[in-house]
């Protein structure tokens, strides 16, 4: 069983104390398992016999007059003859010392149903501010962790056996005095490349990549449409999926569409001028 | 919790390390490695609450976020990939100097005379350009979710500043096998940052360590490689995770 924290099992023995009449300390005693539980007693079913309603108004803090309705109401349902609760200690000690109704009828609780007591209800908003959307969620373990590690097996899988069988390249040694040609940056660059082609460097090289990343960062703070829907992102997805394609046919283009001297090719004619995928390609 | 019948040899002794307090102390309560675990709620809770894993994820997510289908698993493929490369980097730093003739000659012995030497350059090679492509994909499709729209944005922001240090670590990358295909491609690269206007000398001289690629270089693209930009991406991707977990988990459903 789990450990229960020292201030929990108190409240509870507090609270149980209180109802049953017994000590706090017995009952404490008792929930750590320390010492035996008490015979079970004869009046379950029926009211405490006898209550100091004005000590229990102060220390719950109910009204007294709501306990004493409390108290008639449950007596006379049970068929009881109502305690005499008049308010004052004294009479309250008086009914304390009254005898117990003679047999107390057995409870009418058939056995083996289990009982609960609703100890507080306390609404939810006063205490903390409860945000709930209603979403639909499911355990992060198994289900997520068990995906991502299958889609990493596989990931794993596939690089080494793309490693099994693909060399990466290695030419001659550096050598600062002979320049291939052409010398192509990496593939991802390779789109840049191709701009140098058309533009000046300096902004082929600098201003279109510079404003590029900027402009990338920037789109949460310029697409101010909240809508996550396709259909109302019309304009955003359009442009957005114009500059992905247009890099993209850039980068294919500076791949394999550019032989010595950087001067158009046919790869299909010229061969390819493509050293990063050279071993896959040929 | 002890399973009553416990059998002798193998199994009695796998048994009795469960139980020891030793196993107990390494694998928290909620742990399936504890002896006694059973599969309830309450334990597919503290797998991941009592767990380092907390670190990364909470204990429940949206349903439709663990559909393959939305994220493509494209963010987690990425920085799989990042751990695959600091792993195999390490490997290749054994067997590698930053001095010119000697990298060259490294990396010819490490694919003739090191046990598994190629396979690991091969994969920390093509890992690396698995890597640019997925996060560029992930980019993607975080776009096309509209997954920067708020409270995101800056999770975006972080994710550009993602983008760009790859490519850096790709590209530093690319110059350390310090034979003609690295030299040239990296000179070529290079030549577009000296284009800057104003400052394009002082970029190139901060980026290349001179006016052209020496040996001085190579140690340079070496220490921003294997030390600089794997030092600040850790950085931002522990910014970027804590985020998409602030942010409300992961985004959507469209
Ligand atoms: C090293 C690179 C990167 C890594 C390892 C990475 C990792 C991740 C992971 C694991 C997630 C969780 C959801 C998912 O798997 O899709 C995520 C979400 C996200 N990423 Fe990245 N990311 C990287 C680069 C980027 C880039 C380049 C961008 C955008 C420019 C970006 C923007 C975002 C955003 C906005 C989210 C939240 C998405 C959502 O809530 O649906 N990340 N990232």
């Amino acid at each position: 069983m789990a450990e229960i924290p020292e201030h929990i099992l108190r409240r509870s023995a507090e609270a149980r104390a209180k109802a049953e009449g017994r000590s706090v300390e017995e009952v404490l005693a008792e929930l750590k398992g320390e010492a035996p539980p008490p015979p079970t007693s004869a009046a379950s079913g029926a009211a405490p016999a006898g209550r100091d309603l004005a000590a229990e108004a102060e220390s719950s803090g109910v009204p007294q007059h709501l306990l004493e309705r409390a108290m008639r109401a449950r007596a006379k349902a049970e068929g009881k003859p109502v305690p005499a609760a008049g308010g004052g200690a004294a009479t309250a000690t008086a009914t304390a010392t009254a005898p117990k109704p003679a047999a107390a009828p057995a409870p009418a609780v058939p056995p083996g149903v289990r009982t609960q007591r609703l100890l507080t209800v306390v609404k939810a908003g006063a205490i903390q501010q409860v945000k709930r959307e209603p979403h639909d969620k499911v355990n992060v373990w198994p289900h997520l962790l068990a995906i991502e590690f299958v889609a990493l097996l596989a990931c794993l899988a596939f690089l080494i056996v793309l490693s099994i069988f693909l060399e990466a390249p290695l030419l001659e040694f550096a050598n600062f005095n002979e320049q291939p040609n052409p010398s192509k940056a990496p593939w991802y660059f390779l789109g840049l490349q191709e701009m140098l082609a058309y533009f000046d460097p300096q902004v082929a090289g600098v201003i279109i990549p510079g404003f590029g990343l900027a402009a990338l960062a920037m789109i949460p703070y310029v697409d101010k449409n909240p809508s996550v829907r396709p259909s109302d992102r019309k304009l955003a997805i359009m442009i957005f999926t114009f500059f992905i394609m247009a890099a993209a046919v850039l980068t294919i283009f500076g791949s394999f569409f550019r032989g010595p001297g950087f001067n158009f090719t046919y790869p299909w004619r010229d061969g390819i001028f493509f050293d990063d995928l050279k071993a896959i390609l040929e | 919790m002890a399973n009553g019948n416990k059998g002798g040899g193998m199994s009695g002794l796998l048994d009795h390390v469960r139980e020891s307090q030793v196993w107990n102390s390494i694998f928290r309560p909620g742990s399936p490695f504890r002896a006694g675990y059973s599969d309830s709620p309450r334990n597919r809770s503290y797998v991941i609450m009592n767990n380092v894993l907390y670190h990364l994820h909470p204990v429940k997510v949206k349903r439709h976020g663990v559909r393959l289908s939305y994220t493509l698993c494209l963010g987690g493929l990425s920085f799989f990939l990042f751990i695959v490369l600091t792993i195999t980097g390490i490997f290749l730093m054994f067997y590698y100097r930053p001095t010119s003739p000697q990298a060259y000659l490294d990396l010819q012995a490490l694919t003739t005379d090191v046990a598994f030497g190629n396979l690991v350059r091969n994969m920390h090679r093509w890992g690396a350009h698995l890597m640019v492509l997925s996060v560029f994909l992930h980019m993607a499709r975080v776009f096309y979710h509209g997954a920067y729209k708020p409270p995101r944005e800056f999770n975006w922001v972080v994710g550009v500043l993602l983008l760009l240090l790859t490519l850096l670590l790709s590209f530093t990358g690319y110059l350390l096998p310090w034979d003609q295909l690295a030299l040239w491609a990296v000179t070529v690269g290079s030549t577009m940052a000296s284009y800057t206007p104003v400052f394009g000398s002082q970029v190139s001289f901060v980026l290349i360590g001179g006016v052209q690629i020496t040996p001085d270089t190579l140690l340079r693209w070496y220490v921003l490689h294997v030390l600089f930009l794997p030092f600040i991406i850790t950085i931002f991707l522990a910014v970027h995770f804590w985020r998409v977990r602030k942010d409300g988990g992961i985004s959507g459903p469209l």
